[in-house]
């Protein structure tokens, strides 16, 4: 494997870091994202699209710019990052910098891949920004956290994969959050050509698990005719983060998307996604799955849109819920006029731990064409008890057996994944955090 | 000292007693079968032991080689050396089946001590060997698509896997064709010793032909009320739990 670390000299760390509200945008070219900001209002209660959320929660005021780590730091991320056994590329950012990108397979950019850090993607390739960065409008009620991002982001990560292209391994990146009150903004743009194939995996960090902190991502996937690509984002926050995340997934003629958000960390975080169905034929299996205790509250948002004749869309989405915890689903499907023989699916299931959990569920239909089949279905219920017992009966403890229970709960969501392997990572991260559970 | 002693015992579900005062030892190293009719309160019995909250006892004891379990857990009592074949084994769905059994075998480690995988897998597969199963069973969910007689051979291959000092096996033939019905009772009695007490609740007399009991109990409306040699199950069968019913008006103790 080689490595290629950015030998960038790190500045010495500025005395006060500014408040992001007062800080202006990132750069000249963001000024019309940071007016835009500035311009629209915070979510409030009567707006249907923040229905059911806390939006008390939203406040930005105590957020600070993202400040570069130092070099201690630095190495301690580097050496937390551990992602899969194997991959074909990993890159690692903190506070929106990059710290280091791993290559393991240099053919790869001879094909025509390119995998590179949004600054240098802008340089090089700005055709390829002008043409897919953020070129799906927020549509879902994050318009402003939509703007946050564009007048923030610094980083991220670029990856465009030419047609006919298949990458093997799965491509990585990691992004930590650092010290207290940070912010960073989390890009990942994936444009994947004609039958070009490629997995991408994101892991969300923080170095501090108690930390509180704002993390507003935004990752877009282009799917050319017949591309398959699946995303997988782990979201693993600090426990005090607020999170944002907004995911347009665009789907060309007999393209598969396939994502999958797991949502473990964060105090509050609002997750949207949306799958544009555009071209005939074309799939996007949408999962998720959310571990939630204490009184974090996770807020998904959906929208499964067929533009086009013969397509279908397949959601999961599965939430275990501890404690205090709340959970909001809201999602909704759209069939375009012409778009017959839709097949979309949609279905929510919530595992309720605890009787101060709670578990909103609401799903929506919008159809125009008379030829599709939508089918959809939320459901909240508790352990069985017969279940427990039959576990217990066998030696093992009431909470060993709850946990068992909640993971095969889970498992029916990576197992869609179809990738045994970031399959495992995932099971693994759910453990970590009910071992860490109180 | 060294048996499982019922004394007494009084069970309710709800407002309704389904055990009505019923008194058994299985001393370690034998076998003893409870025959009886349809509801008359076997499985109530093997739960109530098993620590199933619903099933309130309401007088009574249950020792386990001298000591009293009903202030345990179930899963307390699981690793005392309790073990429950159940008549109907639930299905886990997500939860593999060696994810379940290394968990239930880990639940007997010391605190922070895990068992090998290597000798874990050996283990296991030479248990699943015995009773006939294949290998991709392993990684299937606990039961779940299970057939009738796949989730009776799981309940025996976890009673060979956990070791118990006594094991109560509830219906273990139901839903059992004459083939399975032979692996499992060769399951059954591959684990026969001095080391464990065995209670084998059955409807009918054709289980016993294979796992070939000491003692045989004959239990009505919630209490033994015959207590006999082996061949007491098949005069049991020639004339049937009527005959017995009728005949008895007084319950008996063991
Ligand atoms: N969960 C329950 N709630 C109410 N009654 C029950 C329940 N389980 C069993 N019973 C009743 O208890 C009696 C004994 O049932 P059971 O123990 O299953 O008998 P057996 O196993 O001998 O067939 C029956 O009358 C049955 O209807
Ligand atoms: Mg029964």
């Amino acid at each position: 494997m080689s490595t290629v670390l950015l030998e960038e000299e790190m500045t010495d760390t500025p005395a006060a870091p500014a408040r992001l509200l007062s800080a202006g945008p990132a750069a000249p070219g963001q000024e019309a994202a940071w007016e835009q900001f500035t311009k629209i209002p915070l979510p409030t209660r009567t707006d249907e699209r923040w229905r059911f959320a806390n939006v008390k929660d939203l406040d930005l005021s105590p957020y600070l710019q993202p400040q570069p780590v130092d070099e201690t730091t630095r190495e301690e991320l580097l050496a937390r990052s551990r992602g899969l056994e194997k991959a074909a590329g990993r890159m690692v950012f903190a506070n929106d910098q990059l710290l280091s990108r791993e290559v393991l397979s240099e053919s790869l950019t001879r094909l025509g891949v390119v995998w590179l850090p949004l600054e240098q993607a802008l340089v090089e390739y700005p055709d390829l920004l002008q043409q897919y960065f953020m070129r799906e409008e927020a549509i879902l009620g994050g318009q402003k956290f939509a703007a946050l991002h564009a007048s923030q982001v610094r980083t991220g990560m670029l990856l465009f994969v030419p047609r006919g292209i298949e990458i093997d391994l799965p491509v990585e990146a990691f992004h930590w959050l650092h010290g207290a009150n940070s912010s960073c903004f989390p890009h990942t743009l994936i444009i994947a050509e004609e039958r070009a194939k490629v997995t991408v995996v994101d892991y969300y960090e923080s170095a501090d698990t108690n930390a509180p902190g704002l993390a507003c991502a935004v990752n877009d996937l282009w799917l050319g005719a017949g591309a398959q690509v699946t995303y997988v984002c782990a979201q693993n926050w600090s426990r005090e983060a607020l999170a944002f995340q907004i995911n347009a997934t665009v789907v060309g003629r007999d393209a598969q998307a396939r994502s999958l958000f797991a949502q473990l960390g964060g105090r509050h975080v609002r997750s949207e996604s949306v799958s544009h169905l555009r071209g005939p034929g074309g799939r996007s299996d949408m999962l998720a799955l959310t571990v939630a205790d204490n009184a974090q509250e996770v807020d998904a948002r959906t929208f499964q849109i067929h533009e086009a004749p013969n397509t279908s869309s397949d959601l999961l989405y599965k939430n275990s819920l501890d404690d205090a915890a709340r959970t909001i689903f809201s999602g909704l499907i759209r069939v375009d006029p012409g778009a017959q023989m839709t097949d979309a699916y949609q279905k929510v299931r919530n595992l309720l731990l605890s009787d101060d959990a709670e578990a909103n569920s609401a799903p929506g239909l919008e159809i125009e064409a008379d030829n599709v089949r939508c089918t959809h279905g939320a459901t909240s219920g508790q352990i069985e008890q017969e279940e427990l017992f039959y576990l217990m009966s066998r030696g093992i403890s009431k909470r060993a057996a709850q946990k068992l229970i909640v993971n095969g709960f889970l498992q029916e969501v990576i197992e869609r994944l179809d990738q045994p392997e970031i399959g495992a990572r995932l099971a693994e991260m759910v453990q970590a955090k009910f071992a860490a559970h109180r | 000292m060294s048996s499982l002693k019922i004394q007494d015992l009084h069970v309710r579900i709800g407002e309704k007693e389904i055990i009505r005062g019923l008194t058994l030892e299985i001393p370690k190293g034998e076998v003893h079968a409870i025959m009886g009719p349809n509801g008359s309160g076997k499985s109530t019995l093997s739960k109530a032991i098993g620590g199933h909250p619903d099933y309130t006892i309401t007088s009574g004891d249950v020792l386990l080689d001298g000591v009293s379990i009903l202030g345990m857990e179930p899963d307390e009592r699981a690793r005392q050396g309790l073990f429950l074949a159940f008549q109907y084994p639930m299905e886990i769905p997500g939860v593999s089946n060696a994810n379940f059994l290394r968990a239930a075998l880990n639940s007997r480690q010391s605190e922070g001590e895990e068992i090998e995988a290597v000798d874990f897998y050996e283990h296991l597969y030479e248990e699943m060997d015995k009773l006939e199963m294949r290998r991709e069973f392993t990684s299937r969910a606990v039961n779940e698509g299970f057939s009738g007689g796949e989730k009776k051979r799981n309940e025996i291959l976890q009673m060979a896997m956990l070791k118990p000092k006594y094991a109560i096996l509830d219906e273990t033939d139901s839903g059992l064709d004459i083939d399975a019905l032979k692996i499992v009772s060769a399951g059954v009695n591959a684990q026969r010793g001095p080391n464990i007490g065995c209670l084998v609740i059955t409807h009918y007399q054709r289980l016993l032909d294979y796992i070939v009991p000491d003692v045989v109990h004959v239990m009505v409306d919630g209490r033994i009320v015959r207590n006999g040699p082996k061949e007491l199950a098949l005069e049991l069968e020639e004339k049937g739990y009527d005959f017995i019913k009728d005949a008895l008006a007084e319950p008996v103790s063991a």
